[in-house]
């Protein structure tokens, strides 16, 4: 009888669930039971409780990746949420030339990591980039060396990263403007509130699910950042802008540590459910709860 | 009595397109007027237009005697009421009729007075503290319109703000609007395309049509003598009944088919002319039935109870006919039935102009 | 003079500032694209002694072709060409497959619901958001079990797995917004499963069928771990073999070549964000609006 109703349906959700189950779920399980051993080359089941992680813990590259990831997961997001969010307010002012603007800004969301790495890091080059091209001005103080800076590096990935990323938040950002109730706009305008200060009181809060939904999407964005990183700097100078994913592949690819690699993974596919998980509580839960009260 | 807001030859384009042509219009001080007509007919335009929220490309417009063609909204003495509520969803009720105070830096105590006074007008002290997403339609409207109340309008401005809600809600807030208008005597204008608010609320109904205004009159000479065919078939419901005719002059009829209607009694007879092309309305509730010898013999076709009333349907020389009936109808389908006319009632446009003779 | 028609006109301050923000923001955002273009068109002496911001003094076509045939990733050198091939390969099926598969996972979601059939649709949305990482060796195991790591078919399934969430969500979410009672009216009239969709749903779906592939081919073709790890040699993607020619240890560093290869990689994705800006952009609001 089960199998009779929606029989269609459920042969066509089939390879849907099989993946589900199999790529997502088993995956993870299979990542973590292998993080409790010790295989290097190949996976073997050699258990060794939790000491793949408290090696992890007490290696300097992964303290140095952890870091990285936090300097970029917090100026990236800041920086995309700010930018998209002016950028849109701008584009909202009924100005000319509205859609050109409008492309400009977005077209870096279309290019690959990799692209935007290896542009940054030509325009960034401390020999030819545009440091030098401000000595040719008469600049000669000017100094833009981050991409051989070991303390400045990962802000030359968060610029890249943010050159690409804005764009997408601005789109969001607009969207979530463009749905405002015209009238609300008259009503403030007939009450004579300044135009800033409608945005921070008024609007601002009426595009909150837009502005958690742009924070969501980016910060998630965050853990997985690798091929940018790899273009731009291969993690370096030295390991000094090395992240968490970098470390990952490493250990799978080229050092054939597979348990270290599968702890790694596992830490970084937690601190993503620790991101994702109150956004899910308030969108599933808080929320549904709310409409039928 | 003097005006308090004149529009004077206001014209107003939508890219090339026009929406309003050399428009006037004068509205006395503590008047009720309403702009009334079908969507597209430019009557929120021109409200925007006075609100300053749509800038206008020729015209002037005069707010209690001043020109405030070029000034801001804030600065016209207005205050407007949405279709939408426009409440800020983020702050309460009190800060929703707060905010423009505080933002133009009034002093606390007078905020306060302000809102126990628009609040205790509009009865909504229990709701000061609650968010608009917590409250109901009325509620919410009852809300917008304290918003203007507070900000000491000359001018109250309303745009459609009955039609979100439900029947029974809009003739509840109908009513408190009227009654506001009675107690406050400010002047209000009113945007609605429904014809039921209009005649309950206005001193004076403005009906547009195509950015024009087609008449400017109180509701009751509207609705029993409208200027043109526009008019007379938008206000009204069921609507008036119209027969193309031709005048006979000799015998003083109308000719409709085989039918001879006389019409000596219709107000302008004298300005008719022999064998003028018209179109004859006559509301459903000026239909008698009547056996004398001129009535007109027809068959029930459909009969509609509604409660108060009732409508038999006919129809002469094909075109159907309603006839309203107080209470309940002793007619039944195919009933044969004799009908007269109350010409004094009646209304007749000539058929070229459509203007009401 | 009696103030009379439209409100006169004055650039205010504050809107010329404005507009001399956005402008800058502008050509902030455009200069790495422009630095991209005038570099690939200058020959490296120009290179090393000009300026990096001004246009070439006389241009060179030399690093354009080498970019396309010559430049060498490793021991070949082949240039891009066989890069965009590849490419092609992976890209024109996974997207078909993958949006394929998101139809009609969506149409199923939106109009046959049966039991459980949302717990697992939440379990793949999870699946969106699970880093790579953590799935790419199992994966791996999974697929040389089944034979095909390391080949053509390997990544078209590799790309179908990551695309499904987001296109099974964005193609749910668009049936879910059609009348249902199209639907039931198509079911009363005696539709089922296939037939429904095939002759309702999918004559209806060209919108976010555009909107879909859009999404997938930019995915797609600026993918570059998966096609790292997944393709095999023979298979490499552009963008490996761009990052390959790029960071060669080795020889002359050639900026003007490394441009022209950059160009040439984003070119598909840009040529396709250009001709099509209004659906990517609605591929991007559909794919964060959750239904």
């Amino acid at each position: 009888m089960f199998l009779k109703k929606n029989i269609g349906a459920k042969i066509a959700l089939l390879p849907m669930i099989i993946i589900s189950l199999t790529v997502f779920v088993g995956c993870i399980i299979y990542s973590f039971i292998y993080s409790l051993t010790n295989s290097k080359l190949i996976p073997v089941f050699n258990y060794v409780g939790f000491d793949q992680y408290e090696r992890l813990f007490k290696t300097r590259k992964w303290d140095v990746a952890v870091e990285n990831i936090f300097i970029y997961g917090f100026v990236f997001t800041i920086g995309c949420l700010v930018i998209g969010f002016l950028l849109a307010v701008l584009i909202d002012q009924k100005i000319r030339a509205e859609s050109l603007f409008r492309t400009i800004f977005l077209y870096p969301y279309a290019m690959s990591f990799v692209v935007t790495g290896l542009v940054w890091k030509w325009v960034l080059n401390p020999t030819f980039g545009i440091e030098h091209s401000m000595h040719l001005w008469g600049f000669t103080w000017f100094e833009l060396d981050w991409l051989v800076n070991r303390d400045l590096a990962i802000y030359a990935v968060c610029i890249a990263a943010v050159w690409q990323g804005a764009g997408f938040v601005m789109i969001l950002m607009l969207a979530g403007l463009r749905g405002i109730d015209e009238d609300i706009w008259k009503s403030l305008s007939i009450e004579g509130v300044p135009k800033w200060k409608s945005y921070i009181f008024v609007i601002l809060p009426m595009i909150r699910p837009m502005v958690i939904t742009s924070l969501v999407l980016i910060a998630a964005g965050v853990v997985k950042v690798y091929d940018l990183i790899l273009a731009l700097t291969s993690g370096g100078p030295g390991y000094s802008t090395t992240t968490p994913a970098m470390y990952v592949m490493e250990n799978f690819f080229s050092r054939a540590n597979l348990g270290q690699a599968f702890a790694a993974s596992i830490i970084m596919f937690i601190s993503v459910v620790c991101i994702l998980a109150p956004w899910a509580y308030y969108e599933f839960y808080f929320r549904n709860r709310e409409a039928k009260a | 009595m003097k005006n308090s807001v004149e529009v004077k030859k206001l014209s107003f384009n939508y890219g090339k397109e026009e929406i309003l042509n050399n428009l006037n219009l004068d509205i006395q001080d503590g008047e009720f007027m309403v702009l009334l007509g079908p969507s597209g007919c430019g009557k929120t335009t021109l409200l925007n237009c006075i609100a300053g929220l749509l800038d206008i490309d020729e015209g002037q417009i005069w707010i209690e005697d001043d020109n405030v063609t070029w000034k801001e909204p804030k600065d016209r003495h207005i205050g407007m009421v949405f279709q939408s509520y426009a409440l800020y969803p983020s702050m309460t009720v009190e800060k929703n009729l707060s905010f423009g105070l505080r933002m133009m830096n009034t002093p606390k105590n007078i905020i306060n007075k302000k809102i126990e006074k628009a609040s205790n007008l509009l009865q909504i002290n229990e709701l000061l503290k609650r968010k608009p997403s917590q409250l109901s339609g009325g509620q919410r409207q009852r809300v917008a319109i304290g918003r203007a109340l507070v900000r000491d309008a000359k001018v109250f401005l309303f745009d459609e703000p009955l039609s979100n809600l439900d029947a029974k809600l809009r003739a509840e807030l109908r009513y408190e609007i009227k009654k506001l208008h009675r107690d406050l005597s400010n002047t209000m204008i009113y945007v609605t395309h429904d014809q039921i608010e209009a005649m309950t609320l206005a001193d004076r109904i403005s009906v547009m049509k195509d950015g024009l205004i087609q008449q400017l009159d109180t509701p009751k000479q509207i609705y029993n003598k409208p200027a043109n065919l526009f008019v007379a078939g938008f206000i009204g419901s069921p609507s008036m009944n119209f027969l193309n005719a031709k005048f006979d002059k000799t015998n003083q009829n109308l000719i409709v088919g085989k039918q001879h209607i006389n019409i000596s009694k219709y107000e302008n007879f004298n300005n008719l002319f022999d064998n003028q092309e018209v179109i004859f309305g006559i509301r459903p509730e000026n239909i008698k039935i009547d056996n004398n010898e001129n009535a007109i013999q027809c068959n029930v076709e459909l009969v509609e109870p509604m409660g108060a009333d009732t409508l038999v349907w006919t129809s002469i020389e094909g075109k159907p006919i309603s006839i309203r009936f107080e209470g309940s109808s002793n007619y039944y389908l195919n009933d044969e039935i004799n009908i007269s006319f109350d010409i004094k009632k009646s209304s007749i446009f000539d058929s070229q102009s459509e203007e009401r003779i | 003079m009696e103030a009379n028609g439209p409100r006169p006109k004055h650039l205010s301050i504050g809107r010329i500032g404005m507009y001399c923000f956005i402008i800058m923001c502008a050509l902030f955002f455009l200069m790495p694209l422009y630095v991209m273009l005038v570099t690939s068109f200058k020959d490296m002496d120009e290179i090393r002694s000009g300026n990096l911001l001004y246009i070439p003094k006389s241009l060179s076509f030399y690093a354009w072709p080498k970019a396309w045939s010559q430049a060498c990733t490793g021991f070949v050198c082949e240039g891009l060409k066989p890069g965009l091939v590849n490419s092609l390969k992976i890209t024109i099926p996974s997207v078909i497959v993958s949006v394929s598969l998101g139809a009609i996972n969506g149409y199923a979601l939106a109009f046959w619901r049966f039991k459980g059939a949302y717990f697992f649709f939440g379990l793949c949305m999870f699946g969106a958001f699970i880093p790579y990482q953590v799935m790419v060796y199992p994966l791996l195991k999974i697929e040389s079990a089944l034979g095909i790591y390391s080949s053509l078919p390997g990544i078209i399934l590799v790309h179908t797995i990551f695309g499904m969430p987001i296109l099974t969500l964005i193609f749910r979410n668009f049936y879910a917004s059609l009348p249902i009672d199209l639907f039931k009216a198509a079911r009363i009239d005696g539709g089922n499963f296939l037939k429904i969709f095939f002759y309702v749903i999918i004559p209806m779906s060209t919108p976010i069928t555009i909107v879909a592939v859009i999404l997938q081919v930019t995915g797609i073709w600026n993918d570059f771990l998966l096609g790292l790890v997944f393709a095999g040699r023979d298979n490499q993607p552009m963008t490996v073999q761009l990052n390959n020619i790029v960071q060669v240890d080795y020889g002359v560093v050639e900026y003007n070549v490394d441009m022209a290869a950059t160009i040439l990689t984003s070119m598909i994705p840009l040529a396709v964000y250009f001709v099509s800006g209004r659906w990517f952009v609605r591929g991007i609001a559909a794919g964060a609006i959750k239904g």
